[in-house]
């Protein structure tokens, strides 16, 4: 656990949430997917959201980003009381979603991707074209930012590693203007060098002063960046901590709720 | 930072991986073999070049539609049926119901551009594959457009359309020759040959150029442009890459699709609106397996049946090479059945390629 100690942390707990989400719920029919979850996101933090498969960590996303209404509850963002009807309404807000494997589109080239929904145009009326230069410019500046140096702003996305991926997904929400940044389990297909490329652009990401919501189901991942942590468990939070009052093992626990996995790691040797 | 793992690509792959290149691999081919096999069969003078030109371009205003309509992630195989439906509403509306001329054509577009948008409403409504809905769109069309033509007529061959479209400038956008005074004066330098007998005597053999090529050519133009320089031709790749990855971002992924569908019924109506102009008649079996051909003129152009991925001009491309070996085959006297199987063998060569080039962009192994 070296990288622990790479990145620095937030302290933005002080200052009032950017996102504040109270007592969601989400029914789908007679399922009762989410039962009361809060969480709420600071600017600059890393707030990592836990939970095993099927614990509502997606469905909880998904009303943050504005994909699904929450059946009860309230959410506020920057103070204001937000209705969200479309993941557009959500985005102009300013919360930007990545999602795992459909950040990007591979047979199209990373401009073309960076842009895409946002092109920039020139001329008008019927000649509208979009602004390629404006835009390679951009595409290949952001990169740099990011630490991915481009071919070209032609190349495919299809030859970017699957970190590379999640890291241009990342700076196109950044650069439009993202508070807040949903991460839905960026890591989890990633092997171990890609997975410490992303988390150092989460670290980027944070210190600009943009709140970072990291779903996970990886502890250790967790712990290299989280400023905090809220596990999920069957629909319901099992509470929030700051980093240094818990520790890898408890997050573990939490997550599998409590007691089968104590069981497992007995047989495993504590290597789960 | 580079990876040293990575080798070096040569300029050569590079330009593998550009849609076109197969297609226009295609073209220098077929040009070689037919200069050589029928060089002197009058295939490459002004006539010969016109036969094949104007074959050419029927193909690409479909193609151009068809490539569009693919790359956005849908197919229409609703194309032949509606050029042989569009057709018969000119004639009927113009023939046998006596309306103007430019208002049957007008009248044309609406009823096909509309069921062009139901076409793609139907997909995007139901989620069922356009395959399927287009298909039955295929039967439905063909059946209204002979019941249409046996209920008023008795027939399934409508004429009397050059009489009624005599002097209209809609007919004649869609049926006139231009450039006739250039056409004129190459013929009296001697570039083209003229007739030597005949009430047409001292007049070029090719009269000027009909503007089926030039909405042939507007059309490409456009439709390259549109694909590739606007911020709509982003959102056909991206619609048909990866739908649910373009909604996420805000692309209005119904709105392209329905669109690319009603361009799709836009270039099937401008196809049979030329030759019900410069035949002078609708037939109701006009335009079938059409909807396949221009697919194979998309698929030779380079794109991929998945979407996504692809080019206007390699969909012209593509068409070039079957209005040349279409109309090649019968100036060297081959049997021209053999043109289905030169289709059949080349589609399956083109798909070979595609999918090796796909796998070369996307690094799959």
């Amino acid at each position: 656990m070296t990288q622990d100690t790479r990145f620095h942390h937030g302290h933005a707990t002080s200052r009032q949430p950017l996102l504040e989400m109270t007592d969601i719920e989400k029914h789908f029919g007679p399922v009762i997917a989410l039962a009361g979850v809060s969480f709420d996101i600071h600017p600059g933090e890393c707030h990592c959201l836990l939970g095993d498969n099927g614990a509502g960590k997606s469905t909880f996303i998904k009303t943050m980003a504005g994909v699904h209404k929450p059946t009860h509850g309230s959410i506020r963002f920057e103070g204001k009381e937000m209705k969200f009807e479309s993941p557009r309404d959500a985005m102009e807000a300013g919360i930007a979603t990545v999602y795992q494997d459909l950040a990007m589109i591979p047979l199209m080239s990373v401009t073309r991707n960076f842009w895409m929904g946002r092109e920039p145009e020139r001329g008008r009326g019927i000649f509208k074209s979009m602004d390629f230069k404006h835009a390679n410019e951009i595409t290949m500046e952001e990169m740099r930012k990011m630490g991915i140096n481009l071919r070209g702003p032609d190349q495919a996305v299809g030859t970017l590693s699957g970190g590379e991926r999640q890291t241009v997904a990342i700076a196109r929400a950044v650069y439009f203007g993202a508070k807040v940044l949903i991460l839905d389990e960026p890591t989890s297909a990633l092997g171990v060098r890609q997975t410490a490329k992303v988390l150092a652009t989460i670290d980027k990401v944070r210190s600009q002063g943009i709140g970072v919501v990291f779903i996970t189901h990886n502890v250790r991942h967790s712990m290299a960046v989280g400023d905090r942590f809220t596990v999920l468990n069957r629909g319901k939070t099992l509470g929030t901590a700051v980093r240094d009052e818990i520790t890898a093992g408890e997050l573990q626990d939490l997550m599998a709720g409590g007691q089968e996995l104590v069981e497992l790691e007995g047989s495993l040797g504590g290597t789960v | 930072m580079t990876d040293e793992r990575l080798k070096k690509t040569s300029a050569l792959r590079k330009a593998m991986i550009r849609p076109e290149l197969g297609a226009l691999a295609g073209v220098v081919l077929v040009f070689a073999f037919f200069l050589i096999v029928a060089g002197d069969s009058g295939m490459f003078a002004a006539d010969g070049i016109m036969n094949w030109g104007i074959v050419s371009a029927q193909f690409a205003i479909i193609a151009v539609g068809a490539c569009l309509l693919m790359i956005a992630g849908e197919f229409d195989l609703s194309v032949g049926s509606m050029i042989g439906f569009a057709g018969i509403i000119i004639a009927i509306l113009s023939v046998q119901l006596g309306w103007p001329m430019w208002l049957s054509i007008i009248a044309a577009f609406v009823v096909c551009m509309s069921i062009g948008a139901l076409n793609g409403i139907l997909v995007i409504k139901t989620g069922l594959p356009s395959f399927i809905v287009t298909l039955a769109f295929l039967y439905i069309l063909r059946g209204m457009t002979i019941f249409l033509a046996v209920a008023t007529t008795r027939q399934t061959i409508i004429g009397g359309v050059r009489d009624a479209s005599e002097g209209d400038w809609i007919a004649f956008i869609f049926g006139g020759v231009i450039l006739k005074p250039v056409f004129q004066f190459l013929a009296d330098i001697g570039l083209i040959d003229t007739y030597v007998r005949g009430t047409k005597i001292g007049q070029p053999v090719v009269e000027g150029l009909p503007m089926l090529m030039v909405w042939a050519i507007g059309l490409i133009v456009f439709g390259h442009w549109l694909l590739s320089r606007t911020r709509f031709g982003n959102w056909i790749f991206a619609s048909g890459g990866d739908p649910v990855a373009a909604r996420y971002v805000g692309v209005p992924v119904n709105r392209v699709k329905i669109t690319m569908f009603v361009f799709s019924a836009f270039c099937a109506t401008v196809l049979a609106t030329s030759q019900v102009m410069e035949f002078g008649s609708a037939a109701a079996d006009r335009g079938i397996l059409k909807e396949f051909e221009a697919i194979i003129c998309v698929v030779i152009g380079g794109a991929l049946l998945t979407g996504g991925y692809g080019s206007v001009v390699g969909a012209a491309l593509g068409a070039l090479i079957f209005g040349v070996v279409q109309q090649g085959l019968f100036f060297s006297g081959a049997e021209s059945s053999l043109f289905r199987v030169f289709l059949g063998t080349i589609l399956i060569l083109a798909v070979v390629l595609n999918t090796y080039i796909r796998r070369m962009i996307t690094g799959e192994r």
